[in-house]
């Protein structure tokens, strides 16, 4: 004899499952709406992809002190800004190839960001200047003095760079040089890592001054 | 009372004249001391790079142990910013050399990048003397010697059989020195026939540097002697 407590379990359960069976019913019901909508969203249009342009790169070589040029073509973006750190991300590359003649690993994520701001007439930090391709976006084309690059390292890249005088001091040249030759109102750079600055490079290269672009030297009495 | 009069007699008993000298020739100007820094980089707290297997620190220092001793045998004298593994602010060690007052100033550093001997000279574009030149330019005004310094090192240099690079850098110990003033950074041998992964452990490697260098700081010697 089956008891009336076991009968009420008996009905509750099965109310249960079918309660449950609709919900899951209704769910398989939803996610296959969310398909086709997803079929009606899917892309018709090609992205739009920059132009290759042709690059200059100044390529450090340890065996001489060297910078030689090199010129490369890659997809630019027209902001300054992007088009400057995608450049010296292709230089890093090249540093970091398995054979390369100036030896850094990192490659082209070892380059944070690039901002360019309107040069100091006077060597010194820059005061009240805006990023151009932050603040002011519409200064970039319209604006023709020099300009300053700040070139924010990470630190990984810091971290994992050889140590020496002249290694360190290629690579500040070889960055300042490519700069100048593919933005020609780049004049002066300044270096910072993961956003603030740094003493040195690796234990050599001073990076508390402003370099000049136009022949990588550090810009007379503009250490601080 | 007899025996002090006569000693009051004998006190005024006009004396002997004194003895007439020879005219003497005014003495030679002596010549300008010749002192020669040497700058051990890094130390202490501050290891340098990683010489395979070696801090940097420790091989400048033992490179610079050596150079003195060669410089001293041969009646140079020597001043050096650091003789142990000690911690030394770059200001500290231009303080020490401008104190020197030395007729050469050199930083030693080496580095696993390149190849051979790299002499840097201050990238500061050269000035006039002033009397009170800012700190951080003060190589400025010695550039041109710097250049010149640099210049016999290289030929020395290569006359020892050693691969030379020669460029200019930023290097605030240097760049504040009142002094002919270099950096020099050794790299491993890449020659045929040696192994760059043990230069910094050889011994006749360094050797050849030591005593190139010392050659080049006595002919330094006699061009800043020379009128």
């Amino acid at each position: 004899m089956i008891s009336r407590s076991q009968t009420v379990l008996f009905i509750v359960l099965v109310a249960a499952s079918a309660v449950m069976g609709g919900l899951l019913w209704r769910q398989l019901d939803r996610a296959h709406q969310r398909l086709l909508q997803g079929e009606d969203s899917a892309p018709t249009e090609a992205p739009q992809v920059a132009p290759a342009e042709q690059a200059t790169l100044m390529v450090a070589n340890d065996a001489d002190n060297s910078l030689l040029t090199q010129v490369q073509t890659l997809p630019l973006p027209q902001d300054p800004g992007a088009r400057a750190r995608v450049i010296l991300g292709k230089l890093l590359d090249l540093y970091a190839a398995p054979d390369a003649d100036h030896p850094v690993p990192g490659g082209t994520t070892s380059i944070a960001q690039v901002f360019l701001l309107p040069a100091p007439a006077l060597p010194g930090a820059p005061s009240d200047a805006q990023p151009i391709d932050s603040k002011a976006p519409a200064a970039a084309t319209t604006a023709t003095g020099p300009l300053l690059a700040v070139v924010n390292f990470t630190g990984a890249f810091v971290a994992s760079h050889p140590s020496g005088l002249e290694t360190e001091n290629l690579t500040v040249q070889s960055i300042s040089g490519t700069l100048h030759a593919n933005l020609p109102r780049v004049t002066q750079v300044r270096f910072l890592v993961d956003g603030q600055t740094r003493t040195t490079l690796a234990g050599h290269a001073d990076l508390t001054g402003t370099y000049l672009a136009t022949d990588a030297v550090p810009t007379e009495g503009a250490h601080p | 009372m007899l025996l002090l009069a006569a000693a009051l007699a004998a006190a005024q008993t006009p004396s002997a004249p004194a003895p007439q000298f020879a005219p003497q020739p005014a003495p030679a100007p002596a010549a300008p001391r010749f002192v020669v820094v040497l700058d051990a980089a890094h130390g202490g707290d501050d290891p340098g790079g990683h010489l395979n297997g070696q801090p940097e620190k420790a091989f400048t220092l033992a490179l610079s142990v050596r150079l003195r001793s060669l410089l001293g045998a041969r009646g140079i004298q020597v001043l050096t910013t650091r003789e142990s593994d000690s911690t030394l602010d770059v200001n500290r060690r231009a303080e020490i050399a401008n104190h020197a007052n030395a007729q050469a100033c050199l930083s030693l550093h080496a580095s696993t990048a390149g190849s051979g001997i790299h002499v840097f000279a201050s990238s500061l574009a050269p000035t006039s003397p002033t009397r009170f030149p800012a700190w951080k330019t003060a190589q400025s005004a010695w550039v041109t010697r710097s250049l010149a310094l640099a210049g016999i090192v290289n030929s020395t240099l290569q006359q020892a059989g050693l691969t030379v690079t020669l460029g200019r850098t930023t290097l605030p110990a240097v760049d504040s020195m009142t002094c002919p003033a270099l950096a020099i950074e050794v790299a491993p041998d890449r020659s045929p026939g040696s192994d760059p992964a043990d230069s910094f452990n050889d011994l006749a490697y360094q050797a050849r540097i030591a005593e190139a260098l010392t050659a080049a700081l006595l002919e330094w010697k006699t061009e800043v002697r020379q009128p």
